[in-house]
């Protein structure tokens, strides 16, 4: 199992080089991998239909328990089938949408990395493998829906997308972790077998929470759904497959997956249900109301999505085998509408409804793909949709609640009269401006859509195999072996009486579509307050926070960072010695030596002249006085390695500063009176809590263990006699070759800081090596100190 | 002797703060010279004070004789005076380059990020 997501791994890095060299008729060629793997899947189906699973294992950090598992069930199977077979035809019909785009070979590299993240998603049977793959189909959707990244409507769709689905797996994390941890495994396989003790937990509702949020947005459940019609700014091949086919259902098949671990509860069922329901009836309503092929199918995909919600929350065994039986229609027929919404996009460069008509003569193949799908989506004998629909409303009518019947029933008479605009609409009637100049387009733009469409009507026709794999799929969703029978025709009996109404009123719906103006204007006011606003004003209020909040903390005024760090520190420092200090406070013993008193006054004259000073001069000379008598300070008390270190240091630092500064104009008074007290206050108390901290370290203090530890055994360890250079070459020489390191990269960035120079000015410097002239005229302080510079070997001349 | 010194520390950082909180640049420098005598007087300080015991130990001996200058404090402060050379080092010449190219040593003048 593992070659499989390889295999379309490698078919991903090939697909530039491919576009490269063969053009957009690679497509066929690089379908030939999804269409191998959709083989080899097919060739497990006898051992999965006779419950046998397959699985692989590979350990990727044993120490974390974390393994790289899959497991091939009826579930994985039914989903692997779909996104390899779908993939393999987008693939041909990408080629032919992009024709002469240079960015093919990137579109053809996502769409394949995408179908290895879905791929691996139903595959994985570890959660953690399976959230690993799962955040990567958010990643490869947002980079497909700001395919034109140029487009900024299509960066802020694929932001949105990412955002929401992104969001959403981040919620979705710790729900996959609490799951683990109340059923002690990670692996899906294990967890099957404690589902009892893990509804029983007290996670269980968090739990629940967390991970539905997560497949609600993934799978654009209201009030997240927002992010889907507008995730249609990505080319129509994306659409086609990652937000009708495959991607949104990960969401669904994330519910599938656990409802033997988590399902059966009313929990679940009052968490789930009624958020499907509403999906699926605002999905159908704002279907109706949109003008945009596309934003129609989004829609409707919305709508068959709450659908699909809807019947796994209810989850008898009739529910769970309908959403099957649904999701593998939806998957065949929107997949074909949306490519033939593409073809005509392609034909006619337009997709408003209301500019399009009479495409049946120019475009036939088409209009015959688009008929195949559209048949299926209204439900009408023999294809697959109707088989389905039949299911659905079965099951549905089974339960003792009949609003859920209701609902399903209202919602489809929508889904018809939207099929009706996408189907019916653009091909009938007179030929409009815009579909003038039509013209059918190649096979690879009307065959993948066609071979969808016979595809439903075969499986309509024909659905013994298909219930084989159906029962196979119930069967892990529901936790025991369910019997399936699909059959195209039961008779006359209540459901097909509702099949036909739903017809009739569809068609009512289509006919008197003009009427509904007025009811769409009275809800616009509603919509205008929808999820979708919300979104977009936390979005504006996330980004004006971070801006306020940066220009208060971030304002480029160095003191005042330095104010908030001298502040907060001195706070928290008193914060901690508060009740301490009087405990352990007391009179030091007075031993004072008169020269060192006076080389402590020393220090502290020299410091405030160095406050005072009036001239770079007198400040750099009172620095060096400091650091000088530091030094002294380092000879008394036992540490002559320091003094001259110290001596050489300070020497050194005077002289540079003298080097660099020697042209500058002496200190301008800048701060007011005020900021200088102010100033002087934050220092003063500042200084004064470091004294009294240090104080109090030298009270607390009874014993030097380490140093003790250095001095003992410098000799008999290290064989050195001054203990000082023993810590630095020996004990802590590692400590040193970081200190040599600093050194060294200070050096070079002194040496890089003298010698770099941005060009303007190292013309400037050649320019006035050449004559006096221009330097006379540019008398700018830069070109002054250009001029006196004393490193750099342009101006040695000077 | 603790008392003194550590009164000095003080001193030393309120000094050094003061100056750092100023606006011309070279000031800044100079804060950050004096701040960095400061820390180093204040691990020194903080370890243990022995008047000119200097922690070598005898020869042919293997422990020293009596109570000697704390050595770790030591090892510290030389590693932190090399190393504050080499930042204060390197800070001059960028201020010194940025006074020279921007042509301002006020720090409210050099407050955008691209100039």
């Amino acid at each position: 199992m593992f070659l499989w997501l390889w295999a379309i791994l490698i078919a991903a890095g090939l697909a530039p080089g491919v576009n490269r060299v063969v053009g957009s008729r690679g497509g066929w060629g690089l379908a030939l991998v999804p269409a191998g793997v959709f083989a080899c899947l097919l060739k497990q189906w006898a051992s999965i239909v006779n419950q046998q699973d397959v699985s692989a294992y590979v350990d990727w950090v044993p120490t974390l328990n974390l393994a790289m598992s899959l497991r091939l069930d009826g579930l994985s199977l039914l989903f692997g089938l779909l996104v390899t077979g779908i993939g393999a035809l987008v693939l041909v019909y990408a080629g032919a949408y992009l024709k002469v785009d240079d960015r093919l070979g990137r579109l053809w590299a996502m769409l394949l990395l995408f179908m290895a993240a879905m791929l691996g998603v139903v595959l994985a049977d570890n959660v953690l493998t399976l959230f690993i793959f799962w955040e990567l189909t958010s990643i490869t959707s947002y980079l497909l829906i700001g395919f034109n990244s140029d487009r900024p409507e299509s960066q802020a769709s694929a932001l949105q997308a990412l955002l929401v689905t992104g969001g959403g797996g981040l919620v979705l994390l710790p729900g996959l972790i609490l799951l683990g941890l109340a059923g002690q495994s990670l692996e899906l396989s294990d967890l099957l077998s404690s589902g009892d003790h893990i509804r029983q937990h007290s996670l269980y509702v968090p739990m629940l929470l967390l991970i539905l949020v997560g497949a609600f947005t993934k799978s654009a459940q209201f009030p997240f759904h927002f992010w889907l019609p507008n995730a249609m700014a990505a080319p129509t091949p994306i659409s086609a497959y990652l937000h009708s086919a495959t991607m949104v259902k990960a969401g669904i098949y994330l519910i599938a997956r656990l409802h033997p671990i988590l399902g059966g509860t009313a929990e679940w069922f009052w968490m789930i249900a009624p958020v499907g329901t509403i999906t699926m009836v605002v999905g159908a309503v704002l279907a109706i109301r949109a003008t945009d092929l596309k934003q129609i199918l989004a829609y409707a995909t919305i709508s068959v999505l709450g659908t699909l919600t809807m019947l796994l929350g209810i989850g008898t065994e009739a529910t769970l085998t309908a959403a099957l039986a649904v999701l593998v229609a939806h998957a065949f027929y929107k997949g074909g509408l949306f490519m033939v919404a593409g073809a005509i996009d392609h034909a006619v460069h337009q997709r408003d409804i209301r500019q399009l008509g009479g495409l049946r003569s120019a475009m036939p193949a088409t209009f015959v793909a688009s008929c195949l799908a559209g048949t299926s989506m209204v439900g009408v004998l023999p294809t697959f949709g109707f088989i389905a629909k039949e299911t659905w409303y079965e099951a549905a009518g089974d339960l003792p609640d009949i609003s859920f019947l209701a609902a399903s029933v209202l919602c489809n008479i929508g889904l018809v009269a939207a099929a009706g605009l996408v189907c019916i609409k653009p091909f009938f009637g007179s030929r409009t401006n815009a579909t003038q100049q039509a013209h059918e387009g190649s096979l690879a733009l009307w065959g993948p859509p066609t071979a969808l469409g016979v595809t439903g009507l075969a499986l309509g026709l024909a659905p013994t195999r298909i219930s084989e794999l159906l029962a196979a799929g119930s069967r892990a969703i529901a936790g025991r072996v369910v019997p399936v029978k699909l059959a195209l025709w039961h008779g006359v009996n209540v459901t097909l009486l509702l099949s036909l109404l739903t017809l009739a009123g569809g068609a009512v719906l289509y006919w008197q579509r003009h009427r509904l103006k007025v009811v769409f204007a009275a809800d616009g006011r509603l919509i205008r307050y929808g999820p979708s606003t919300v979104y977009d004003w936390l979005l504006k209020s996330v980004n004006q926070l971070a801006r306020g909040q940066t220009a208060i903390l971030q304002n480029g005024y160095l003191r005042f960072y330095l104010l908030t760090m001298v502040g907060l520190t001195v706070f928290s420092v008193w914060m901690a010695l508060k009740g301490e200090l009087q405990s352990h406070l007391k009179p030091m013993p007075f031993d004072f030596h008169s020269h060192e008193v006076l080389l402590a006054c020393l220090i502290l004259v020299a410091a405030i002249t160095a406050v005072r000073a009036t001239t770079w001069l007198l400040a750099v000379g009172a620095l060096g006085v400091v650091g000088y008598s530091v030094a002294a300070v380092f000879v008394l008390f036992g540490a002559p390695d320091l003094a001259m270190t110290q001596f050489v240091i300070e020497t050194l630092t005077v002289i540079l500063f003298v080097m660099a500064f020697s042209r500058l104009p002496d200190f301008r008074r800048l701060s007011s009176v005020r900021t200088r007290g102010r100033d002087a206050l934050v220092a003063v108390v500042a200084g004064g809590t470091i004294t009294v901290l240090l104080l109090f370290a030298m009270t607390v203090r009874s014993s030097y263990p380490i140093s003790d530890y250095y001095v003992t055994h410098s000799v008999p360890e290290a064989h050195g006699r001054n203990v000082v250079n023993v810590i630095l070459v020996d004990f802590r020489a590692l400590d040193t070759l970081g200190e040599i390191t600093v050194l060294s990269v200070a050096a070079i960035g002194v040496y890089s800081l003298l010698m770099l120079r941005p060009p303007s000015q190292a013309d400037k410097v050649i320019h006035s090596a050449n004559g006096k002239a221009d330097s006379l005229q540019d008398n700018s302080p830069a070109a002054q100190h250009d001029a006196a510079a004393d490193h750099p070997p342009e101006s040695g001349g000077v | 002797m603790d008392i003194v010194l550590a009164i000095t520390v003080g001193g030393l950082y309120a000094a050094g703060i003061f100056m750092m909180l100023r606006r011309n640049v070279v000031k800044l420098l100079i804060g950050l010279g004096l701040l960095s005598h400061a820390a180093n007087l204040l691990i020194f300080t903080a370890g243990r004070l022995v008047r000119g015991r200097v922690a070598v130990i005898p020869a042919g001996e293997t422990q020293p004789l009596t109570i000697v200058a704390d050595p770790l404090p030591q090892a510290l402060i030389l590693t932190a005076i090399v190393i504050s050379f080499a930042v204060l080092a390197f800070t001059l010449v960028l201020i010194y380059r940025t006074i020279q190219t921007l042509g301002t040593d006020d720090l409210d003048q050099l407050r955008a990020t691209d100039t």
